[in-house]
């Protein structure tokens, strides 16, 4: 997979780098903190949420289980309404086409609603190097954009940033790209809305070629989904005349009923909405109404591998909702950067060295960037075990063993210099192959963290040298959820 | 190959693992979850979404079937709308009131045309309690998914009780998967600065819901 931010060390270094950074971590702590609190309130609203969470689990399963079938419907369902499908194996592939497909439009710039998987792949690159500008919407990425900056939260990817940057990146660079900022722009959120608002209106007004990504494609109907709250997203859908969604091919689901499902937790688990305030979906083309032209472009870059691998594929059921980043306490005080990709966070852990392979320093060096708490697969709304896949991919840096790349298989070498971690790793697999012994475990370990070590081994303490590890909680989440709902819900 | 049969063709060697006869579809998922949170009386459906549509800041009326059209021109009126823009299956009866000026959409209207337009008037196609959410559908009364989205200030007119359901997948079931459907739960906003929440970035900034009880099925989903 391209689209690694090039020129990004490896976590620990780039660890040490942000929490070394006062503002960056005092914006990071505060916006966590305050989504992590919000969000629990808004699930439990939800007397069914241990079913939904279940049924969203076994929804994604089936569908990666059965994944040719549902694509190959979903395919078929998408030209039956009107529209084109491509498929791309890789970032390049994928680039190729869409340039392809606006160069046909014979436009030199699309609009963007905010898509991972356009980022991935490194799609405005691709674009600008064909003589098409890409412009982002979305307003946190108009803010990474106009800043010449990475995102660093996959709901919120200007996390970073605060007003009087955000003012003083608006003041300065939006002239460059269309429509100035107001003179004497001040630094409160109305009107730095107010000035993204008149930018882009200028934009998407005279749009011909939108590109967006998609939360669900339905393999039934041929349905896309695109959730979102700014309203950016109606617009890339609705006035350009085509359309490009390009897509993992891991977002298909079998059926309609389906996103019951996912319209219920994807919310709460994100904004800590009870719903988003928009939503839209298009099953291929409408008479006039909408685009008039429709290309979805499926893409693998990476997938096919991680399906490849029974523990890692779980990960493939991210619904990029973001809860796990709002409560990993590693996240709160690294950043989004320090992962090194569009991916950030405990999902971004366990995503990036699957689809891209544990070969460079920093994919070898994700896998370490937890304190296995357990946090991030306690609120994951499809039940992803993160710390089990996790250490699942510790023990191929260091032990190495067969992984598929780019559909073949091979056998990867131990990593040198984890002489350290292949003992930690065998105690750590033998007591996640016993949920008994691990909970036993994580008890122990809140409840003796005094005498925790404070450095962690190998590539770790270059990160954890710099700094305390996280403190455990005084309460481990089993014992509270325990105590607070009665053994309901605990599904190991 | 193309790269279709070799993506395919991966996903089939990662799958290796799986039985032939793995569970079915309709067996694979447990639907333990509720169909709705609460059984609810048609009134008490309209309350909660009257409740959660004004908490994400929806701007809420409740009139009856022969104040429509009142209401709706004291809506436009306050707003100092000029024009208002029709979908073409509107009841023109619920405009008779206004002095705006009323204005078709044209599958020729340019989208900097709409944007010169202050107000606009639609119908739904469901509503639901437990969100606040309101769904169109491009149906007649509601017109194509532009004419919502550019103007300013959208009034929508719910139906009580008839287009008001209380959950998600109740709603998912009445609905259509071949219209273009856009779910609208408040105002546009974004939380993307200091996570403030702000109205009004892109879709219109005022979003007003008229309640209406006592009139005829229009069509209702429920
Ligand atoms: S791994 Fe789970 S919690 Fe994290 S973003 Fe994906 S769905 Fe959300």
């Amino acid at each position: 997979m391209s689209g690694t931010f090039v020129g990004m060390p490896a976590f620990p270094k780039a660890a040490h780098d942000a929490v070394n950074n006062p503002t960056l971590r005092g914006n990071l702590r505060h916006a966590t903190q305050t989504i992590r609190g919000k969000r629990e309130k808004a699930v439990a609203e939800l007397s069914d949420w241990t079913a939904l969470r279940e049924a969203g689990k076994q929804i994604k399963d089936h569908a990666l289980r059965h994944l040719d079938r549902y694509l190959v419907q979903l395919e078929e369902s998408v030209t039956a309404a009107g529209g084109t499908v491509h498929w791309a194996s890789d970032a390049d592939e994928a680039n190729r086409i869409v340039a392809g497909l606006v160069k046909e439009t014979g436009e030199s710039e699309v609009l963007k609603v905010k898509s991972m998987a356009t980022q991935e792949i490194g799609l405005n690159e691709a674009l600008a190097a064909e003589g098409i500008a890409a412009y982002e919407t979305d307003l946190a990425e108009l803010i990474v954009q106009l800043g010449e900056d990475r995102p660093s939260h996959i709901l919120v990817p200007a996390i970073h940033r605060n007003r009087g940057e955000i003012r003083d990146i608006f003041a300065r660079e939006m002239s460059e790209w269309g429509r100035p900022a107001p003179e004497g722009l001040a630094d409160t959120s109305a009107e730095l809305a107010e000035a993204a608002r008149l930018h882009l209106r200028e934009k998407f007004l005279r749009a011909k070629v939108g590109v967006s990504g998609a939360n669900f494609m339905v393999a039934e109907t041929g349905t896309l989904v695109v959730v979102e709250s700014e309203g950016n997203g109606r617009m890339c859908l609705t006035l350009p005349e085509t359309l490009i969604s390009v897509v993992g091919i891991e977002k298909v689901v079998p059926s309609w009923r389906d996103l019951e499902v996912f319209l219920q937790t994807l919310p709460r688990s994100s904004t800590a909405e009870r719903m988003n305030p928009y939503t839209s979906t298009w099953t291929g083309t409408t008479d006039e109404d909408g685009p008039k032209t429709f290309h979805l472009v499926l893409l693998d870059n990476g997938r096919t591998d991680t399906l490849a691998d029974e523990v890692g594929r779980q990960a493939l059921r991210c619904i990029r909702c973001s809860a796990c980043l709002n409560v990993c306490p590693v996240y709160e005080r690294a950043g989004g950067h320090a992962y090194g990709s569009v991916y950030p966070g405990p999902i971004g852990a366990i995503l990036s060295p699957q689809l891209r392979g544990t070969q460079s320093e920093i994919d070898a060096s994700l896998p370490y960037a937890s304190s296995l708490c357990g946090a991030c697969y306690e609120v994951c709304p499809v039940a992803i075990d993160i710390p089990e896949v996790l250490v699942h991919l510790r023990e191929r840096v260091v032990e190495g063993g067969p992984v598929t790349r780019e559909g073949t298989k091979v056998v990867l070498r131990p990593a040198k210099g984890h002489a350290a971690e292949r003992t930690a790793m065998r105690a750590a697999r033998w007591a996640l192959g016993r949920p008994g012994v691990l909970r036993t475990g994580q008890r122990l370990a809140s409840r003796t963290r005094r005498l925790h070590p404070r450095t962690l081994p190998g590539p770790g303490k270059a990160w954890s040298g710099t700094r305390d590890l996280p403190a455990l909680p005084d309460e481990p989440f089993r014992d509270w959820w325990q105590r607070v709902h009665g053994g309901e819900g605990d599904e190991k | 190959m193309s790269s279709r049969e070799r993506i395919l063709g991966r996903v089939r060697r990662a799958l290796a693992d799986v039985p032939q006869d793995d569970t079915p579809y309709e067996d694979a998922i447990a639907r333990g979850y509720l169909q709705e949170h609460d059984a609810r009386s048609p009134e008490q459906a309209a309350d909660l979404l009257a409740e959660n549509l004004a908490d994400y800041r929806a701007i809420v009326h409740r009139c009856t079937a022969d104040d429509l059209a009142a209401t709706i021109a004291g809506l436009l009126s306050a707003r100092g709308a000029r024009t208002v823009l029709v979908p073409p299956g509107l009841d023109l009866g619920w405009l008779a009131a206004t002095g705006a000026e009323q204005l078709p959409d044209h599958a020729d209207t340019t989208p900097h045309e709409l944007d010169r337009i202050d107000s606009v008037v639609t119908g739904c196609a469901v509503a639901v309690a437990e969100t606040g959410t309101i769904v169109l559908d491009g149906g007649p009364e509601q017109g194509r998914r532009r004419i919502t989205l550019v103007p300013d200030h959208h009034i929508c007119v719910v139906r009580v009780p008839d287009q008001v359901v209380s959950s998600i997948p109740q709603a998912l079931s009445c609905l259509n998967p071949a219209l273009p459907l856009t779910w609208i739960s408040g105002p546009s906003a974004t939380s993307d600065i200091e996570l403030d929440r702000v109205e009004g970035v892109h879709g219109p900034r005022m979003f007003e819901v008229v309640l209406v009880t006592g009139m005829p099925d229009a069509g209702a989903v429920a």
